[in-house]
């Protein structure tokens, strides 16, 4: 017997919960180093009275593992406490505190605190799979409106995020005026217009 | 026994294997006793120089001199990833150089990641400059890199020679880094860094840096009268000890310990294993493929030869094999071997595919770190570095002569 796939009738055919009150809507703020504030802000000014707020972080396991493998690849070294994996693990932990510290300052509102640890995109999306809100901040340029405004990690979590997603910039946006004027039309479309 | 010497059994130091392997080729016959006293005699100065300039890495960070480079590093970039980017490829790409790559990966590697935390700015892009430039940064002088030191020896350079026919090959080096690595994460560089840097004393460890210079000044004077530049090394390593010891902010024993004893002894006898596999067959099955002569043909597929075997077992097995296969055909092409072997490495995470393959199958279980990035960054800048930086050492023969 073959696999088939399953229909999309199927999937909803668990009972759908009624819609929760909203005391129980869960809101999860991805705190993120450099556009975290932006988040937080927007948290504080759209999240409903009430909602549960977490602040997620997540520690991107690559960084210390690249130093960890740059210390396995010098052959001959033994000593595994001089390996610098280990260490920069320990700081990231430390500074994943001290911003969520000071993401719930800034927030003022009573919320939990999220730390872990992975494939960022994989981590953050895993932690939404019961949220109600996903507030992520854009990437790129600051200075003008347009693209890329999804870095790998974020175009990741806006493509599989099981909830709805609040894309917010990291600071004030630029002006409408700052996006680039159309390109001007091919040449080859000149002899349609006589 | 090239794998056996790659493998690291429950964390034991490595010499913990290698020196009965070196033990049983002797006793086999693979090696003659009298071969493997040459070529410890031969490693002899190599080893010296090596744990010179570990101790005296060590001892510049016990002065605070990578603390230094830190707070130097937010003070001049804050509010700016590029910015910070450009200062840690200088720092990273001067430590590398003068105080060898495992002073950037242990020591300065978790200052990068303090300042760029300090700053709010992700670490990515900052801590991956630190590993790439690790390996790539590491051309320029014959203390940069073990495999180096073992070339230079080889080769028959004078010191300042080296370094020079060497300077355009590291510069390429570092600038195809740079090329890449700020478009490769150009998302977490604009993200930015808005945290204002803590206010630290500025001092400049003013002793530290004068006898680093002055040891670098008495690397070049020493090869001008004919005296090992190894000991300039020394005496750069003994001053500052001397200093730190009579104000008490050291031990003996802890300089001891920096110069990692099982580590030399590990080389030693890395060297004589290495001996007894090149006699042994691979000697004879290699040699064909090694380019004689220096055009700039033969160069490349020497470094990339250098490259693909560093990549299999490790850049420190491969340039003792290649090394007495390229010699005969001048300092270009042992240069040649260089420029893949410390390049070639940051293609593989941890090195080599065997080191990666023996760790994952005997140490670690569960899911490592996503290797994709990794490979995706080491695709882009290994065969572009290896290609500039060859046609920089081709058009440095040329100008100055091999």
């Amino acid at each position: 017997m073959t696999d088939e796939p399953v229909p999309p009738t199927t999937a909803s055919a668990s009972p759908v919960p009624a819609a929760p009150a909203a005391g129980n809507r869960t809101v999860i703020v991805w705190v993120a180093e450099g556009t975290w504030r932006g988040c937080v802000d927007a948290a504080r000014a759209l999240a409903p009275a009430g909602a549960a707020i977490v602040l997620l972080h997540v520690s991107p396991e690559e960084v210390p593992g690249a130093a960890h493998g740059a210390y396995a690849g010098l052959l001959g070294r033994g000593h595994p406490e001089r390996d610098p994996g280990p260490r920069l693990a320990e700081l990231a932990a430390a500074s994943a505190g001290e911003l969520l510290a000071a993401a719930a300052q800034r927030l003022g509102r009573p919320c939990t605190r999220a730390e872990r640890r992975g494939r960022v995109e994989r981590e953050v999306v895993a932690a939404a799979a019961e949220a109600d809100l996903l507030i992520l901040a854009r990437d790129g340029d600051r200075s003008r409106l347009g693209p890329k405004s999804l870095g790998r990690a974020d175009r990741f979590v806006v493509d599989h995020a099981p909830c709805p997603v609040l894309l917010v910039w990291p600071d004030d946006a630029p002006g409408t005026d700052t996006i680039p004027p159309p390109p001007p039309r091919p040449p080859n479309h000149r002899p349609h217009r006589r | 026994m090239l794998a056996w010497a790659v493998i690291r059994p429950r964390g034991w130091p490595e010499a913990v294997a290698a020196v009965p392997a070196a033990a049983l080729v002797i006793a086999t016959g693979a090696v003659s006793p009298h071969a493997a006293l040459a070529e410890a005699k031969r490693l002899a100065p190599v080893i010296g120089f090596l744990a010179a300039i570990l101790v005296l890495a060590q001892l510049c960070d016990d002065e605070g001199l990578f603390r230094a480079c830190g707070t130097w590093m937010a003070r001049r970039s804050a509010g700016r990833p590029r910015r910070l980017l450009a200062q840690v490829f200088a720092t990273a790409s001067a430590i590398t150089a003068v105080l060898s790559l495992d002073a950037t990966v242990v020591l300065l590697t978790p200052v990068v990641y303090s300042t760029s935390a300090q700053l709010g700015a992700r670490p990515k892009p900052h801590v991956y400059a630190c590993t790439h430039l690790a390996n790539s940064a590491s051309l320029l002088l014959p203390v940069s890199n073990l495999t180096n030191l073992l070339a230079f020896a080889a080769s028959g350079l004078a010191f300042p020679r080296f370094a020079a026919l060497m300077a355009l090959p590291w510069l390429a080096a570092i600038a195809t880094e740079y090329l890449v690595l700020p478009r490769f994460f150009a998302a977490d560089l604009d993200a930015g860094a808005p945290d204002a840097p803590a206010a630290r004393p500025a001092g400049a460890p003013v002793f530290v840096l004068v006898t680093v210079a002055a040891t670098l000044a008495g690397f070049v004077a020493a090869s001008a009268v004919g005296v090992n530049p190894a000991w300039a090394a020394l005496a750069g390593a003994a001053v500052l000890a001397a200093r730190a010891l009579a104000q008490r902010r050291t031990t003996a024993i802890a300089i001891g310990r920096s110069a990692a004893v099982s580590f030399l002894v590990f080389v030693l006898a890395l060297g004589v294993v290495v001996q007894a596999v090149v006699a042994g067959g691979l000697g004879r099955a290699l040699a064909p493929l090694v380019p004689s002569g220096t055009s700039l043909a033969a160069l490349l597929a020497t470094a990339a030869l250098g490259a693909v075997l560093a990549n299999l077992v490790n850049n420190l097995p491969a340039v003792l094999v290649l090394l007495p296969l390229a010699a005969p055909a001048g300092p270009g092409a042992v240069l040649a071997v260089l420029v893949g072997v410390n390049i070639g490495p940051n293609l593989t995470y941890t090195g080599s595919l065997a080191t990666l393959l023996w760790r994952r199958v005997l140490h670690e279980r569960g899911s490592g770190p996503s290797l994709g990035e990794f490979t995706r960054l080491g695709l882009l800048t290994v065969p572009a570095g290896i290609v500039v930086a060859v046609l920089a050492l081709w058009a440095s023969l040329h100008v100055i002569g091999g």
